[in-house]
């Protein structure tokens, strides 16, 4: 591997208050530095947002734009719409981006809006599968059996009792030119979706996995880690769509037991105490195989 | 040019007049004229502007939010439920000080339903830091529009303008306008040069995060700024009469209110009534007289009080209500007089909601009750 990941250009600069391992800013500088300078951002609020522009001080390199929770997809038309009028559209990339409860719940309107409309935008989801900004509460994204502060494990409940939402499927059904998964447990595979997405004029988006040592109560230094093996165990399939077809997924040649990306995360640890754990363990594994099965993940030799 | 046109086309042809880069809008009713216009004026290649058509007023707002950051002129148009769901956005644009101008075709608000007009939907929005201006005539709110951009793209205000038009009593009223040529809109408006901008070879960082260090003061220089947008209207309005001959918009305008005794006082289409009771009491030698607000917010305080500090009794006219309270311009002109020497009895009636028909009868019912211990927040023309 001999591809430089970071550039010396700052466009994303430390010195913001993200907690350690956080998996959200090393996902947005993966994808800043991939897309380059020439680039405007529109932010949803969330973590991301907070952590990064805290006044008079910003992490960011490049024209960059907060307006509210559920609008991040609709502002950023807007200044595509303005560039495209200046005549600007040709030189100037858009990026626009959330969190999981600002793209998938709140925001989810305002996204397909703009997927519709077929604006040249990048639309990025970083999705750590709870609102970790107001104290970890269920998102539509966040998976079955997670215990957080809304959805708890108690007596008689196993954590929250939905399936995440597939937020790649809901957008590569606007027929865009292409919806990818990703996570920042490849960086490498992050940056060159982005620069692939980048390439492409119309409607793009990439949903990536970050991992949040706060929320998913893990090991700060175990963010890699944790990342990877979500998609190991096949519960985070990497995959790609072009104009609503899935042409690629990322296989893999040895598939992991479930078990071994639960165990280390403190959001599963109601799963390991008793018999009725193991039976929820075993529905989670169902999950895994379904995505196997669903989107081809087994590497044929 | 004159030419008798219905008050929502020729709003949109102000607006092409204004040329505006980005224009988007959602349909709610009494609006859609303003924006089907626009959009076929858009369609025609009448005028080169991105015509967003987007699934929500909030996308509307938050796309022309984003128009604006990135140095385009932009404008959207709705009403009532419109308006409120745009609420949020609306806050935002005018603490980041984006210049923006918004038509709001007046009308009730929901429940029940109700698709006439009223001014509740713009008086609620009245604390989120937009300039707003409400139209007498139709000619006034085309004339209104122009001054709006004049207004908010002024880089020592950098605030957005809502003109507020009654829906149906305007919008769909045909009525005979002086249209203005583009040169002359051109010469008045320059093109849209913002302070700051969304911009790849000088970045900045737009919406960030405010603390209890600064929020404060950013609430505090737009009440500052506010104080200048007062000074600021009567210049443009004079600017404008020079231009275009003819006075229209102003902080307020004083109808036969020098000797008046009694003095009405309201905002919008209504006073075009009030003038009529007026003029029919004045040849009874009824000393009386009408003070249209044009500008609610920022609320021209000291206009206000030289308009009425002489009058005996003031009847506040208005088409909202705090509910559990007062009427909002019947509040704030109260409040204008606490503490004075000069203070006039002020009552307060609340007429015309949902479109109950305001006629010339149930004005001087409202007249015949102003007294020193006359209503602070009477319903006038009730069906009970």
């Amino acid at each position: 591997m001999t591809e430089k990941l970071i550039t010396e250009k700052k466009l994303f600069a430390c010195g913001h208050t993200a907690c350690a391992g956080c998996g959200q800013s090393l996902g947005a500088r993966l994808v800043l530095e991939a897309a380059g300078p020439n680039t405007i951002v529109t932010n949803a609020t969330g973590c991301l947002e907070v952590f990064s522009t805290r006044y008079p001080e910003s992490s960011w390199g490049v024209p960059w734009l907060h307006s509210l929770f559920e609008n991040s997809a609709a502002i950023a038309s807007g200044v595509e719409s303005a560039l495209k009028h200046l005549g600007k559209i040709d030189t100037i990339r858009v990026i626009s981006q959330g969190g999981d409860g600002g793209t998938a719940d709140i925001g989810l309107q305002a996204l397909s809006g703009m997927m519709e409309r077929g604006h040249d935008i990048l639309y990025v989801c970083y999705d750590n599968e709870a609102y970790m900004n107001t104290g970890i509460q269920r998102s539509g994204l966040t998976p079955f059996d997670t215990n957080t502060t809304t959805s708890p494990a108690g007596k008689i409940s196993s954590g929250n009792p939905l399936p995440k939402k597939n937020m790649v499927e809901i957008c590569a059904a606007h027929r865009i030119p292409y919806a990818a998964s990703s996570s920042v447990g490849f960086p490498l595979d992050v940056q060159s979706k982005v620069k692939k997405a980048l390439s492409i004029r119309g409607p793009k988006y990439l949903h990536l996995h970050v991992p949040c040592p706060l929320g998913w109560r893990h090991p700060s230094n175990l963010t890699i880690n944790i990342a990877k093996l979500a998609v190991e165990t096949a519960l985070f399939p990497m995959v790609e769509y072009e104009y609503g077809k899935l042409v690629s997924s990322r296989k893999l040649v040895t598939i992991k037991p479930v078990e071994e990306y639960l165990k280390p995360q403190g959001r599963f640890a109601h799963l390991f105490k008793d018999e009725k754990g193991k039976q929820e363990i075993a529905k989670i594994q169902q999950i895994a195989n379904q995505n196997i099965e669903y989107y081809n993940l087994k590497a044929t030799k | 040019m004159k030419e008798f046109i219905e008050g929502s086309y020729a709003i949109a042809k102000i607006i092409k007049l204004c040329k505006p880069g980005v224009i988007s809008a959602y349909p709610i009713t009494p609006q859609t004229h303003i924006v089907e216009g626009l959009a076929q004026i858009v369609a025609d290649g009448e005028l080169k502007s991105e015509f967003i058509n987007v699934e929500s007023e909030h996308s509307a707002a938050s796309v022309v939010l984003g128009a604006s950051a990135a140095g385009v002129r932009a404008y959207t148009a709705t009403s009532s439920q419109g308006l409120l769901l745009m609420t949020e956005v609306l806050f935002n644009i005018a603490g980041m000080r984006l210049p923006l101008v918004l038509t709001c075709a007046n009308r009730a608000i929901s429940a029940p339903i109700n698709i006439w007009n009223d001014h509740q939907d713009s008086v609620t929005v009245r604390d989120s830091g937009w300039i707003q201006l409400y139209a007498e005539t139709v000619q006034e709110a085309c004339d209104l529009h122009i001054q709006a951009y004049k207004i908010t793209e002024d880089h020592n205000i950098q605030l957005p303008v809502m003109i507020c038009i009654d829906g149906y009593l305007l919008t769909h009223c045909g009525e005979v306008v002086d249209m203005p040529s583009q040169g002359e809109v051109d010469k008045f408006l320059s093109p849209f040069s913002p302070l700051y901008k969304l911009d790849v070879a000088n970045p900045i960082t737009m919406g960030v995060l405010g603390d209890p260090d600064c929020y404060m003061e950013t609430r505090y220089a737009i009440q500052e700024t506010m104080k200048d947008v007062l000074k600021l209207i009567p210049k443009v309005a004079g600017d404008f009469e020079k231009a275009f001959g003819r006075l229209s918009g102003g902080l307020v305008e004083k109808y036969k209110t020098d000797d008046a005794e009694k003095i009405l006082v309201a905002k919008g289409s209504l006073v075009g009534t009030l003038k009529d009771v007026v003029d029919d009491l004045r040849t009874k030698g009824v000393k009386i007289g009408v003070l249209k607000v044009v500008s609610h917010r920022p609320f021209p305080e000291d206009a206000i009080f030289d308009a009425l500090k002489k009058a005996k009794y003031v009847g506040i006219v208005e088409k909202s209500i705090s509910l559990g309270a007062y009427g909002p311009l019947y509040t704030d002109i109260k409040a204008l007089f606490q503490g004075k020497k000069e203070s006039p009895c002020i009552n307060g009636f609340v007429i015309g909601l949902g479109g109950r028909d305001v006629t010339k009868e149930s004005v001087k019912e409202i007249i015949d009750q102003i007294s020193e211990f006359g209503p602070t927040n009477k319903f006038i023309g009730l069906k009970l």
